[in-house]
């Protein structure tokens, strides 16, 4: 099972970001679970959201403990709460920021773990530039597919489809692989240093 | 078809697939996207016949489902918490009356102090209502028992309550397999009323019944649960036989063949149990589950072949009857009258609390080796509680416990956020 955390505030699109990530899981033929962990639903507020991804039938109900990825929709996450909480040092991380591990403070929390499972990805920027609002959510889901493989681009590209339908699916879309390609860029770089 | 959706949607499919011709209801976590949902149908037109009634409370919703079904119309609703509360005196009624209304009840805490999480405390509050309820452990299982809920409930003129875990159903995403209409219809035949209310042959409902018949008419009450005994199993296999899967049916029993030790258990709950029970039975330990899904009426005979070889029961559940213990475990208990075996009861998940299997394996070991108390809170923080007993203990203004709790765990109620 390959569990992901979504960590991000109210009006990123958390919860939408965690449904959509099933359902590409799904739609590339896994069972997939999602579930809000909900709190006080204010705009602003710490929000988190939960997805399990599995070759079968999912039925642990409890939140995600430790997680194999995290997917932080707001670096100002990082000084307000424990989002690393679980997560192993084989875990994937993956960052909505235009900085760097380093110029965000985890150089040396993330020492250890592989270089090739930790990307940051400017998903507010691509969001604003391709969808004209400011919301992470999907562009992370086409860097998530890039960083884990476990789910492909098409099947990030089929939910944003199901989800939305004419500019804001194509922009979406649009966001999205240029997330995947971002971080695609970012992983040659890192097998390369 | 097989999909990935939401709960909620999942659950408003299969109500349209039935064809109600009455929707009534009154917003309120987690039960609102469900109706939201049929909402959007009704208004699209792919949901014809069906009349979406927006109410003013839930005192209304139900009145205006008794209304409607007494009328002769399939009526349907849903609720939580002080919802049910609210129409706690028209949810007798429609069960006294005999209306065969189908309700979900997205399960989730009662107040004071407010709580919007899931537990069982609400549709516990009306299990003496009259009402079938049934337990749904995942999403499909929600599906499926809503269109088992109306063929039993218009096969018996009775209502039936669907019970899933608020958010934690309502509101997570997974893969359901959506019948056909041609499959629902051939489970679910046209609505024929055993009574109903016509302008063009009036009659009356609701007369008053005294002492000379009153007990009479309680009894057969009764009688028309223990007849739900045999049709819930009967119409599963038929269910099976139309749709080919397992849903519904009284328990639902897993590992418990050669099992010491069963925990016993309703709802979505059971899912991590069950991968508790695997973990644990890789370990060699003789472990098995029992989830009720027919909690009213109670399926004493088929609890009690499951139990009766076991050594221990562990019962976990997310009510709380106050002053007693368990809920659940009472009646568990009811059905083991004379067996001698320890029973446990585990009071876990209130308000939303998660129900760890770290917390479950820990639980499991003291209770394998007879360590456990006989009423246990599972993951209780003794210092929170000591320390409010030890205030009011040397203060008399010691204040409001919810507040003081809050202030002492460090969240203060008054300015989150």
């Amino acid at each position: 099972m390959f569990q992901v955390r979504i960590h991000g505030r109210g009006g990123q699109g958390v919860v939408t970001g965690a449904e959509m990530l099933s359902v590409a899981a799904f739609l590339g033929g896994k069972h997939a679970q999602a579930v809000p962990s909900f709190g006080s639903e204010r705009t602003g507020a710490p929000v988190v959201a939960f997805c399990r991804i599995d070759d079968r039938e999912i039925r642990l109900r409890e939140p995600v403990m430790q997680p194999d990825a995290l997917l932080i929709q707001d670096p100002t996450l990082l000084h307000q709460v424990d989002v690393f909480q679980g997560l192993g040092r084989d875990g994937y991380i993956l960052i909505n920021t235009n900085r760097g591990f380093e110029a965000l403070g985890l150089g040396e929390f993330v020492k250890d773990f592989h270089p090739e499972r930790l990307c940051t990805v400017p998903a507010t920027d691509l969001a604003l530039k391709h969808v004209g609002r400011p919301v992470p959510n999907v562009p992370l889901l086409g860097g998530f597919a890039a960083i884990s493989r476990v789910i492909t681009l098409e099947a990030v590209v089929a939910a944003i489809k199901e989800r939305f339908a004419g500019k804001v699916a194509d922009g979406n879309i649009a966001a999205a692989t240029a997330a995947y390609n971002t971080v695609v860029r970012e992983m040659e770089e890192a097998a390369h240093a | 078809m097989l999909k990935q959706t939401e709960g909620s949607h999942a659950v408003a499919e299969a109500v349209a697939l039935c064809r109600p011709e009455v929707v009534c209801a009154y917003p309120i976590s987690p039960q609102t996207h469900i109706v939201e949902g049929l909402g959007e149908m009704v208004k699209a037109g792919t949901l014809r016949n069906c009349e979406f009634i927006n109410v003013e409370s839930e005192f209304a919703a139900m009145s205006v489902a008794i209304g409607a079904s007494a009328a002769g119309a399939r009526t349907y609703t849903a609720t939580a918490s002080q919802g049910l509360l609210f129409m706690g005196e028209a949810v007798y009624n429609a069960a006294g009356l005999g209306l065969p209304i189908v309700m979900t009840d997205a399960n989730r805490a009662i107040g004071a102090p407010i709580n919007i999480w899931n537990d069982h405390s609400d549709s516990m509050s009306m299990r003496d209502s009259g009402w079938i309820q049934l337990f749904a452990e995942t999403n499909q299982e929600a599906l499926d028992l809503h269109i088992l809920a109306f063929r039993l409930a218009e096969e018996l003129s009775l209502p039936v309550m669907v019970c899933m875990d608020g958010f934690i159903l309502t509101h997570a995403y997974e893969q359901v397999d959506v019948p056909t209409a041609a499959q629902v219809d051939a489970f679910l035949p046209p609505y024929e009323p055993r009574q109903v209310l016509d302008p063009r042959a009036p009659v009356s409902i609701g007369a008053m019944v005294g002492p000379e018949a009153f007990t009479e008419v309680r009894y057969l009450a009764h009688a028309k649960q223990l007849q739900a005994l045999e049709r819930i199993p009967a119409l599963a296999q038929e269910f099976r036989g139309i749709f080919g899967r397992d849903s519904g049916g009284l328990v639902h029993a897993y590992r418990t063949a050669d099992a010491d030790t069963i925990v016993v258990a309703m709802g979505s709950v059971l899912g991590t149990i069950k991968d508790v029970v695997d973990e644990l039975r890789e370990a060699g330990v003789a472990i098995g589950a029992l989830g009720i899904c027919s909690f009213r009426p109670f399926p004493l005979a088929a609890i009690r072949d499951t139990l009766k070889g076991a050594r221990r029961v562990v019962v976990i559940e997310k009510s709380l009857a106050v002053g007693l213990g368990g809920i659940v475990s009472t009646d568990v208990r009811m059905a083991l009258s004379g067996l001698h075996l320890h029973g446990y009861t585990v009071i876990a998940g209130l308000g939303g609390r998660p129900i760890l299997k770290t917390s479950l394996h820990a639980l499991l070991e003291r209770a394998r080796t007879d360590q456990l108390e006989h009423v246990t809170f599972l993951d209780l923080n003794w210092d929170v509680v000591n320390r409010v007993l030890e205030r009011e203990k040397t203060t008399r203004r010691s204040g409001s416990i919810a507040e003081s709790i809050l202030r002492d765990i460090g969240a203060v109620a008054s300015n989150v956020g």
